[in-house]
């Protein structure tokens, strides 16, 4: 964790990833592009946190721009141990009881499956519903700041605190037309448990899975296993978006501002290059290729915008079942333990891992992990999910 | 066989708003010392969100109605991926998919006739940075003061034949975007890409095409069009060259234009939507407000000073300048005579500012002060040569009327007539002093100046009580 302290007035300290600007306080993003960047302002969720009483304990650990699977390609230190353990991360800070809880962007499912594998909880809430203004852009369509901490009760006090209408971010939601309701009690909840995400995971996953429908029809709710065939092509499609759109946001590390710089170029085209070659992680230049690839001038038809087309449907498709279920049920990640491996295979890896938590981001709809395995609910419909949280941990969040 | 052009202009404006396209910091590139105008937001600071000026909006939509274009009901920002040091973020924010404005066109007119000429769109976007080249340390530096100053790109139909009709176009839309408060075309705030080919005239199919990029002023403009006709017309006629599609630069020193390194024209920009600007719904309603507050133009301005019994001359003059009709309007409004005021701006203020070597387009002055002036000449409290002199300090001095004609006793006291009279007065009930003088003993003048200042209760001139002293003795020598 960084060397960053703000005043605890009351409420208590929260980690917030790298990827979340803090003023004056170096913000990495886990690249080596970024090293001695300090931002000239704070991310508004962490201004709100401070103007609540909450002190900034200091910087979690995340990959170079949240892109790989749990921070396993940091640069100066992965943050995936051998034994398959955690280090530094968000996370792992909050399961050791160190602060109170962490502020982390989901951009790719990352914080999700970090709290499902440490046993905390995460909340992605609705896109739109916390303000993005200070996070190091990547794939500004789907990305969000989320709660990540020990029990729903948590996650529901600090979402509160940094939730809310920001006129510094255009796409973030008018207050007036949104407020977090206490959703729908577990007790005759209706949920859906998806079919194709579940028989994708692990046999020990899976056995998760099912543990949690039987634990919810024993508190009252019905649990029928649904179908959602599109799931595979959600996947593509946000890895998709977000390769396009972290390829234009990170053009703008060029080494002539801010950041890192190579000691070695004669004129500006070696400075971009030379600068941008040792500044960025395999896992980022296969991003940029693969987004340059797909906005290029013969391939924005058949690739981008066809994703955009597929996010609609998508949408439909999930919005169609929330008709009849208050909550779908689904894995978080595949397997129940990670351990490291060769950035070569990074873009396969978080590719197919990514799976089980593209829908949300995709559609921006709120997802939740609680007890290892994830819900999803409908727009807004957070209390929905923290109801299912706090009855599975057996106490009470609100 | 005769040859004609085909010409097709792309536009670029600066709109007059008070604050760039996407963050709040001061419009106007020209003004300010390098990088003082600049944010976090457009430096392109990671984490800054960029949220749209809707009078960028408004005066585009203005632009498409004077242009007589359709509004598009769903207009989106698009991000244009390029590497160049004076764009922050590697990407420009433009409109590619969904231009703002459609479907239009404007008639120009030459010594030849009038011409119609086909608007095929009107979009917005943000402009780059500046680089300044320091030849003596050989360096380059970026002022960002420019970066995300709102613009829009007017891209014409390829209707032009002639380098006139391009020029009578930039004239009329530099008038009319000014008279309307949409841009101060600046020198420098309009700059033009101009596409040109030639064809045997009477035939339909285009022939090579090429790209003269950024030139600003009308006169590099004119001179660029005609060298690279003569250029296509050589290489059709004479073979004197291979003509390719490409993007060239004009340079105005040699008089010719240069073929650009195709490392800088074979961009693929990548675009696609911005995801952090939400698509811009613009309904009927909105385009009413934008039509009904939409400033006069210069034809309805004629017939309401018309009305007003204002001359010809006068009138040409006032709508030569929207701020002109604009002081014009409100001076009126403070109850002063159209023609009176006409004549207070016109010739009063005119004058001071050819005097000083300005034109009428620089004049800036509160309505209240110039009509506080009128009022205290047309209410014989001053006269015109002191409401002139009270002028001239409102003007150059930020002075206030009221409180320069005390200061400086241009009251009724301070007004030469009335020391005038105060000077006879004196001469008159001393002629010892008078004698005295007039027989060679200077010293008498010191008398006779006290006498005036103690009849003004110290309030006079001297310059003026010592110039019309010296002018009465001498009619009485
Ligand atoms: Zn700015």
């Amino acid at each position: 964790m960084g060397q960053y302290v703000t005043e605890i007035k009351r409420g208590g300290a929260v980690a917030v990833d790298d990827t979340i600007q803090v003023k004056g306080c170096e913000t990495r993003a886990g690249s080596r592009i970024l090293e001695g960047f300090r931002p000239l302002f704070s991310a508004e969720a962490v201004e709100r946190l401070e103007r609540a009483g909450y002190g900034i304990a200091g910087k979690s650990a995340v990959g170079e721009f949240g892109l790989d699977l749990l921070g396993e390609f940091a640069h100066g230190g992965a943050n995936l141990d051998a034994s398959g353990a955690l280090r530094g991360a968000a996370a792992e800070l909050v399961a050791a009881g160190g602060v109170k809880g962490a502020l982390c962007v989901d951009l790719n499912g990352t914080p999700r499956r970090a709290a499902a594998l440490s046993g905390v909880d995460f909340l992605k809430p609705t896109y739109g519903t916390v303000s993005r203004y200070g996070v190091i852009p990547c794939a500004c369509s789907g990305e969000q700041i989320g709660v990540t901490a020990k029990a729903a009760g948590e996650v529901w006090e600090l979402l509160r605190v940094i939730a809310g209408h920001d006129p510094k971010d255009g796409t973030s939601l008018p207050t007036e037309t949104y407020s977090y309701n206490d959703g729908k009690a577990v007790a005759g909840m209706r949920v859906g448990l998806v079919r194709e995400l579940s028989a994708a995971a692990s046999d020990a996953v899976q056995a998760r899975v099912t543990d949690c429908a039987g634990r919810l029809r024993g508190l009252g709710a019905t649990v029928d296993e649904i179908s959602l065939p599109l799931s595979d092509a959600a996947r593509t499609a946000w890895n998709l978006l977000l390769c396009a759109e972290t390829c234009n946001n990170v053009s703008r590390y060029d080494g002539v501002k801010f950041g890192y710089r190579s000691p070695d170029y004669r004129n500006i085209d070696e400075l971009y290059v030379n600068s941008r070659t040792e500044g960025l992680n395999f896992l980022t230049k296969a991003v940029i290729l693969y987004g340059s690839d797909v906005l290029s001038k013969g391939r924005y038809f058949t690739c981008y915008d066809k994703a955009l087309k597929v996010r609609r449907l998508v949408w439909e498709q999930v919005k169609a079942l929330f008709k009849d279920y208050d909550a779908l049920l689904c894995p978080a990640c595949a397997e129940t333990a990670y351990r490291p491996y060769d950035i070569k295979d990074a873009f396969k890896t978080v590719f197919a891992e990514s799976l089980f938590t593209a829908i949300p981001n995709l559609t921006g709809l709120p997802a939740m992990v609680s007890g290892g395995v994830q819900f999803f609910a409908d727009t807004l419909q957070e209390g929905t999910l923290l109801n299912l949280a706090e009855a599975l941990e057996g106490g009470s969040a609100k | 066989m005769r040859y004609e052009a085909v010409i097709g202009l792309e536009t670029h404006v600066e709109l007059a708003t008070q604050s760039k396209i996407f963050c709040s910091c001061g419009g106007h590139s020209t003004k300010g010392e390098p990088n003082t105008r600049v944010c976090p937001a457009c430096a392109g600071m990671p984490g800054m969100l960029p949220v749209t000026n809707r009078r960028v909006v408004e005066l585009a939509m203005r632009a498409g109605i004077l242009l007589h274009c359709d509004i598009s009901r769903y207009t989106t920002f698009d991000k244009k991926s390029y590497y160049y040091p004076d764009l922050p973020c590697a990407y420009q924010i433009t409109q590619w998919f969904h231009p703002v404005c459609r479907n239009g066109s404007l008639e120009v007119t030459t010594k030849d006739g009038t011409r119609t000429i086909g608007i095929k769109q009107i979009h917005m976007e943000e402009d780059a940075g500046k680089l300044v080249h320091d030849d003596w340390t050989e360096t380059t530096l970026v002022d960002f003061n420019r970066t995300s100053v709102p613009l829009i790109e007017i891209v014409s139909k390829p209707d032009f034949r002639t380098a006139d009709e391009v020029m009578a176009y930039l004239e009329k839309l530099k008038t009319m975007f000014r008279f309307a408060n949409i841009s101060e075309c600046e020198e420098g705030a309009m700059r033009c890409d101009v596409n040109i080919s030639i064809r045997p005239e009477g035939t339909e199919e285009l022939g090579v095409r090429t790209e003269i990029k950024n030139m600003s002023s009308l006169s590099s403009i004119r001179r660029a069009i005609q060298y690279e006709t003569a250029r296509h017309l050589d290489a059709v006629e004479r073979g004197t060259e291979t003509l390719v599609q490409e993007t060239r630069r004009w340079d105005d020193v040699k008089g010719r234009t240069f073929s650009m390194r195709n490392k800088e024209t074979a961009a693929d920009y990548r675009y696609f939507p911005d995801p952090n600007l939400m698509p811009i719904l613009i309904g009927e309603d909105w385009i009413q407000r934008v039509r009904d507050t939409m400033p006069a133009s210069v034809e309805e301005k004629t017939a309401e000073y018309q009305s007003k019994g204002l001359s010809e001359k006068e009138i040409a003059s006032l709508t030569s300048e929207r701020s002109l009709c604009d002081l014009f309007d409100a001076v009126t409004a403070l109850g002063r005579e159209p023609k009176d005021a006409a004549s207070w701006i016109l010739t009063e203020c005119g004058g001071l500012l050819r005097k000083h070597g300005q034109v009428m387009g620089e004049l800036q002055i509160a309505p209240g002060k110039l009509s506080r002036i009128m009022e205290k000449v047309s209410g014989n409290e001053i006269n015109r040569a002191a409401g002139r002199k009270v002028l001239e300090a409102v003007l150059y001095e930020d002075a206030e009327p009221d409180a320069y004609c005390e200061a400086h006793n241009l009251s009724a006291q301070g007004d030469t007539d009335a020391v005038r009279q105060v000077v006879l007065k004196v001469l008159d009930s001393t002629p010892n002093a008078v004698r005295d003088y007039l027989g060679g003993k200077k010293k008498a003048f010191q008398a006779l100046f006290g006498g005036c200042m103690k009849e003004l209760k110290g309030n006079g001139d001297p310059q003026v009580i010592r110039a019309l002293l010296e002018e009465e003795l001498s009619k009485r020598s």
